[in-house]
């Protein structure tokens, strides 16, 4: 099968923040923290995107700012799937008072919006790397839960579900070999939507001052550095923005891909 | 009694519930959690004695559970408590910003809510066809660019570059309506295009489904116009998807205004909050979180209410 | 040539298929179709799903759905090509002078809005009576088509009223605004058995009496012959045989037709007496959370190598029997035995032994097999996980099984998506043979498929009892079927079981209420059999 060309485009892109974010160390021209210019100096051959407000070759910052943002937006992401998914499906294959108390916890936790819950937690906690990603794994698996739920709902009230109970079959062969094969393609689009949420979610954070901290770089925080060279029409604050969009996009079109895939699998020739 | 009245009222049961459940939640998160609360707020150099005063002061010696019914208490009867870092009363600095944040919020919903469903209506309208695609990929865009950046943009292009609208929403009181809505002008325009696009894809999403279904084909099928189709059969049924949509995107615009705030300098709760999360104000912060949850539970209860209002099972049981 | 009110020429009707992954292509649903309908004549389009029946009746109205196109050919409506017509003319055409009646009226009345509005609406809109005028139609065919309190039913909103009720007030709406055309599109399909004779009886009278033309479109050609004056039998978009409804019933010119035609006249010979593999004593059940018995008391036997037919309409809880014996919903009282042991209420309580010899088939293949797996896996794993069959031997024994139910090897590797609906049936009678099981209960294992692959379907069970030795309890709300293959026979109505006894006993007179009305409900391969059967039961009341 052909790849379509919007998921081409998406997986580049994506490939490309994901490379940048691993390779960071070879590709970065400086140093994280290194001053190498002016403040705020325009672009040019040797910073190719200008320097940022103490004069930091912002194009180093964003790569090594990028490494921050993937990595606790993917670590948050993968937190949040493996606890929303696996109380999910144990919700739903179990029933009974184990899904009414998940559920209503659940209910309970999206019933405050998941921001404010954020900075509640935070506003005790200290702000450190893992500190943030528990909180945003935490709160996110919320969403997780309630979509794994409703997806294995779905299939455990249908007849082959039966049938292998009928058969006698355990818990984990109804679990791993009936439902998940089943439940995967919803899964797995929702967790590239999971992931843009993460991303622009410590990108909120860390603009707000209340995420990731100074000196490490992260795609928010460099807009909270550069926001004051806005109002002299300096874009150096625009440039994350630009990064997160892309990177929003083209990870909603590989999601969507996937799905599409995934979906086409069960049917064979169909 | 009138099944519906009783829906109703077990909503709004469980809303009550809701929010006392969520202020149990609040007081949790910042009182009980592994941090302690008076170390983290005098930093690492803190030495025993201030601790010990700090925590004296703050009760926290008392058991969590007395401390929780005495501010749930104390808020009941209006009392938010007194902020720890200038020791003013939190209620009466948090009036004039909630009457801002619900001011900003407004006018933004009065644009965003028939702007949103006029552009769904439309997509539907022309599904598949260029406007549809338009509408399709530009509120895609909007949706992928977190709050503070579309600020941020707006700001570069409608005040720096062009000098539309002020890149500072400064408001105070005395001022006239007029210039208020000057002065708001970019965080509403940031505010409409967060929800917009949500608001927009969800509206389209819920109208497409009903046009879907078999009675919408029935009147196809009378030989009704097409605006008669939309208005007559599929719009009643549009109601409760449609106001669903709205709500859950409003409550969405109560937390976008906490950052739009920040980005603009607004003075409302949203920066209030964030100000105070970042000096580790711990009764200013459950207070606003509180007033928060509240709203983000009033408008989905409005929206539960409103599908059950809508429900013609319900109205009308055998 | 007056009289001529629609005249289809060799209609072809195109639509797009989007197979996934693959470029999207024009596929032909229709091809090369022609026929006519005279005022106040109507005309029967029959033929199994797939067959382009509805498509062909909505190309009346120019209507195509879902993306379904009509690209060729001519469709006359009083002599003006509809195909040609532009948005007025359409909307002049529907509604005026063709309306149309769906399968599933419970979906096509608008949920909020009350019934009398929606009836008069065609009426109102193509401003053809007052306000007034157009209610009072709506009561007298309200009342023509035997709704109860007919002045005041059209206050009712549709989920206030019963499906056989909403079918009739969905015909009154295509005959209020006094069409010259209606498109009955399976009108009485979803309905039961003894309410689908009402509702056909009363269609069938409002047409004699509006003298309104009608398409007539089903799946059921002894339905069709009760109400059509010509019938045409299509195929795979095209069409098989057209010819006046006597000579399509008694004297059929293509293979096809005769088939459909001789269809359910399967006949076996009743076996009797036997050790019962099955005992249900006393079984009183209802569900978790409500307050009613949807079974009381039901007692009924099984012996080895034979068939008991559960049989009722919906709500009778013969489904729940079923589920009641594979212990899905333990019962508050009685007990079932099988091959002598008493059976655990639960069927997690019970034991792999006995789990193995009780197998169950349902009524949608599609849902009853994993789509991620194969048709390999599907019925290779009860053969591992009963008999730790693997490898080799296991391959061997599912070719065997193949072999059964008559598929080749080929589908061994193929998942349920690239099976017809006939094959996914078999491969999950294959699955429940693969255990060896002592009884199969098949719940309206016939009922999703078309006439000639459930008669495939029966042969093929009943082939596989001689071989297997195995017990049915088959349970359907089809007569016909139930002739064809039970040896004795419980009905079932409101949770009881009316009348119970072999097949012969329980299929002759004489007959409780019950059962007689539900056999005469059966509609009947011949014509006349509607009038006879309603002035008989005319009779009856009269004679009470």
């Amino acid at each position: 099968m052909r790849m379509p060309l919007s998921a081409a485009i998406g997986l580049f892109f994506t490939a490309l923040y994901f490379g940048a974010a691993i390779f960071a160390g070879w590709i970065a021209p400086y140093g994280m923290a290194e001053i190498v210019g002016d403040s705020w100096e325009p672009w040019s051959m040797a910073h190719p995107l200008g320097t940022d407000t103490i004069g930091r070759d912002l194009l180093s910052r964003m790569i090594w700012g990028g490494q921050t943002t993937i990595f606790v937006a993917a670590a948050a992401t993968i937190l949040s799937f493996s606890l929303g998914s696996i109380l999910g499906f144990l919700a739903a294959v179990k029933g009974g008072w184990i899904d009414q108390f998940l559920s209503r916890t659940v209910d309970l936790m999206m019933s405050i919006p998941s921001l404010i819950a954020a900075l509640v937690v935070l506003s005790v906690m200290p702000v450190t790397m893992p500190v943030l990603i528990v909180v945003m794994g935490l709160l996110d698996a919320t969403r997780v839960f309630r979509l794994s739920r409703a997806v294995a709902v779905d299939i455990t009230v249908m007849d082959y579900v039966e049938a292998a109970r009928l058969r006698g079959e355990k818990q984990v062969w109804i679990i791993f070999r009936e439902i998940l094969p089943n439940a995967l393609s919803p899964l797995v689009a929702e967790m590239g939507l999971r992931f843009i949420f993460a991303v622009l979610f410590i990108s909120t954070l860390s603009f707000l001052g209340l995420g990731v901290q100074p000196p490490l770089a992260d795609w928010g925080g460099i807009v909270k550095e550069n926001k004051e060279g806005i109002v002299y029409g300096i874009p150096a604050a625009l440039i994350p923005a630009f990064a997160i969009a892309t990177l929003a996009i083209s990870v909603n079109l590989v999601a969507d891909w996937v799905l599409n895939r995934t979906t086409s699998l069960k049917g064979g020739r169909g | 009694m009138h099944p519906v009245i009783t829906l109703v009222a077990q909503r709004l049961a469980l809303g009550l519930l809701l929010l006392l459940a969520a202020s149990v939640l609040i007081f949790i998160g910042t009182q009980i959690l592994p941090g302690d609360v008076a170390q983290s707020i005098l930093g690492q150099g803190a030495t025993p004695e201030t601790l010990a005063n700090l925590r004296e002061e703050l009760g926290l010696n008392e058991p969590a559970v007395t401390r929780y019914f005495n501010w749930l208490f104390a808020t009941l009867q209006g009392d938010l408590g007194t902020a720890l870092t200038n020791g003013q009363d939190i209620a009466s600095s948090m009036g004039k910003r909630l009457g801002n944040t619900l001011f900003l919020a407004s006018v933004a919903a009065i644009i965003a809510v028939p702007l949103a469903i006029l552009l769904g209506l439309i997509a539907v309208r022309y599904q598949g066809r260029w406007p549809d695609r338009v509408i399709s990929t530009v509120t895609l865009a909007t949706v992928s660019v977190p709050e503070f950046l579309l600020g941020y943009i707006a700001i570069y292009f409608l005040s720096v570059k062009f000098r539309v609208f002020p890149s500072l929403a400064t408001v105070y009181d005395g001022m006239s309506l007029g210039d208020k809505l000057y002065a708001i002008s970019m965080p509403v325009v940031v505010l409409v295009l967060v929800v917009l696009g949500h608001m927009m894809r969800m509206t389209r999403a819920a109208i497409l489904n009903v046009m879907q279904s078999a009675y919408v084909e029935t009147a196809e099928l009378k030989g009704l116009r097409k605006f008669t189709i939309i208005a007559r059969h599929a719009f009643p049924n549009a109601i409760a998807p449609v106001v669903n949509v709205v709500m859950l995107n409003l409550a969405y615009l109560v937390v976008g205004v906490v950052v739009v705030e920040v980005v603009f300098v607004y003075p409302g709760m949203g920066q209030y909050l964030v100000d105070h999360v970042s000096k580790r104000d711990v009764p200013v912060v459950q207070a606003c979180g509180l007033v928060f949850a509240a709203v983000y539970i009033g408008l989905n209860l409005v929206a539960d209410i409103v599908a059950i209002l809508a429900n013609p099972r319900l109205r009308h049981p055998k | 040539m007056s009289d001529m009110l629609l005249e289809v020429k060799n209609l072809k009707i195109e639509a797009t298929a989007y197979p996934p992954g693959e470029a999207p292509r024009d596929i032909t649903i229709v091809e090369g179709v022609s026929f006519k309908l005279e005022k106040g004549r109507v005309l029967g389009l029959i033929g199994e799903s797939g067959a382009g029946k509805s498509t062909i009746g909505l190309s009346a109205m120019a209507y195509g759905r879902g993306g379904v196109r009509l690209t060729g050919g001519e469709v006359l409506v009083n002599g003006r090509d509809v195909l040609q017509a532009g948005p007025a003319g359409l909307r002049a055409l529907r509604g005026r002078e063709v309306t149309y009646v769906a399968q599933s009226a419970a979906a096509a009345f608008n949920p909020a809005k009350r019934l009398m509005e929606q009836v008069i609406e065609t009426t109102l809109h193509h401003g053809l009576a007052s306000k007034a005028e157009a209610e009072a139609r709506a009561v007298t065919l309200f009342a023509r088509l035997g709704l109860p309190n007919p002045e005041t039913i059209g206050r009712r909103y549709p989920h206030q009223v019963s499906g056989g009720q909403l079918q009739r007030v969905m015909t009154a709406m295509a005959l209020c605004p006094k069409p010259d055309l209606v498109i009955f599109d399976e009108p009485t399909t979803a309905l039961d058995v003894t309410t689908q004779i009402e509702v056909l009886a009363a269609i069938k009278e409002a047409i004699a009496d509006t003298g309104v033309a009608a398409l007539y479109i089903t799946h059921d050609l002894a339905v069709v012959a009760q109400v059509a004056d010509d019938i045409m039998v299509l195929r795979g978009g095209k069409m098989v045989e057209y010819g006046t409804t006597d000579t399509i019933i008694n004297r059929p010119a293509e293979p096809y037709t005769q088939a459909l035609v001789s269809v359910r006249s399967i006949d076996h010979n009743e076996k009797s007496g036997g050790a019962p593999v099955l005992s249900v004593k006393g079984i009183t059940a209802r569900y978790r959370g409500t307050n009613f018995d949807v079974l009381s008391n039901v007692t009924v036997d099984l012996p080895e190598a034979q068939t008991l037919a559960v049989v009722g309409e919906s709500g009778s809880g013969k489904s729940t029997l079923a589920r009641v014996i594979t212990g899905l919903l333990p019962p508050s009282a009685g007990t079932i035995t099988f091959v002598g042991r008493d059976l655990a209420a639960d069927f997690e309580a019970r034991g792999k032994e006995d789990l193995r010899e009780l197998q169950m088939i349902y009524q949608m293949a599609d849902v009853a097999m994993n789509p991620r797996q194969t048709v390999g896996t599907i019925i290779g794993r009860p053969l591992e996980f009963y008999f730790g069959l693997k490898g080799a031997e296991k391959r061997h024994r599912i070719q065997e099984l193949l072999d059964e139910i008559e598929m080749g090897e080929g589908f061994i590797d193929r998942y349920p998506a690239e099976l017809s609906g006939g094959q996914k049936q078999r491969v999950c009678i294959a699955r429940a043979l693969a255990a060896k099981p002592k009884l199969i209960i098949c719940d309206e294992v016939t009922s999703a498929l078309d006439p000639l692959v459930a008669d495939g379907i029966l042969k093929l069970l009943l082939n596989l009892q001689k071989i297997e030795k195995v017990a049915y309890l088959f349970i359907t709300h089809d007569l016909a079927t139930v002739r064809a293959i039970a040896d004795s026979i419980a009905v079932m109505y409101r949770g009881k079981v009316v009348r119970y006894g072999p097949k012969s006993q329980v299929l002759a007179p004489p007959f409780d209420d019950y059962t007689d009305l539900l056999l005469s409900s059966v509609p009947e391969m011949e014509l006349g059999w509607l009038e006879r059967t309603i002035a008989n039961r005319k009779m009856e009341a009269a004679g009470n």
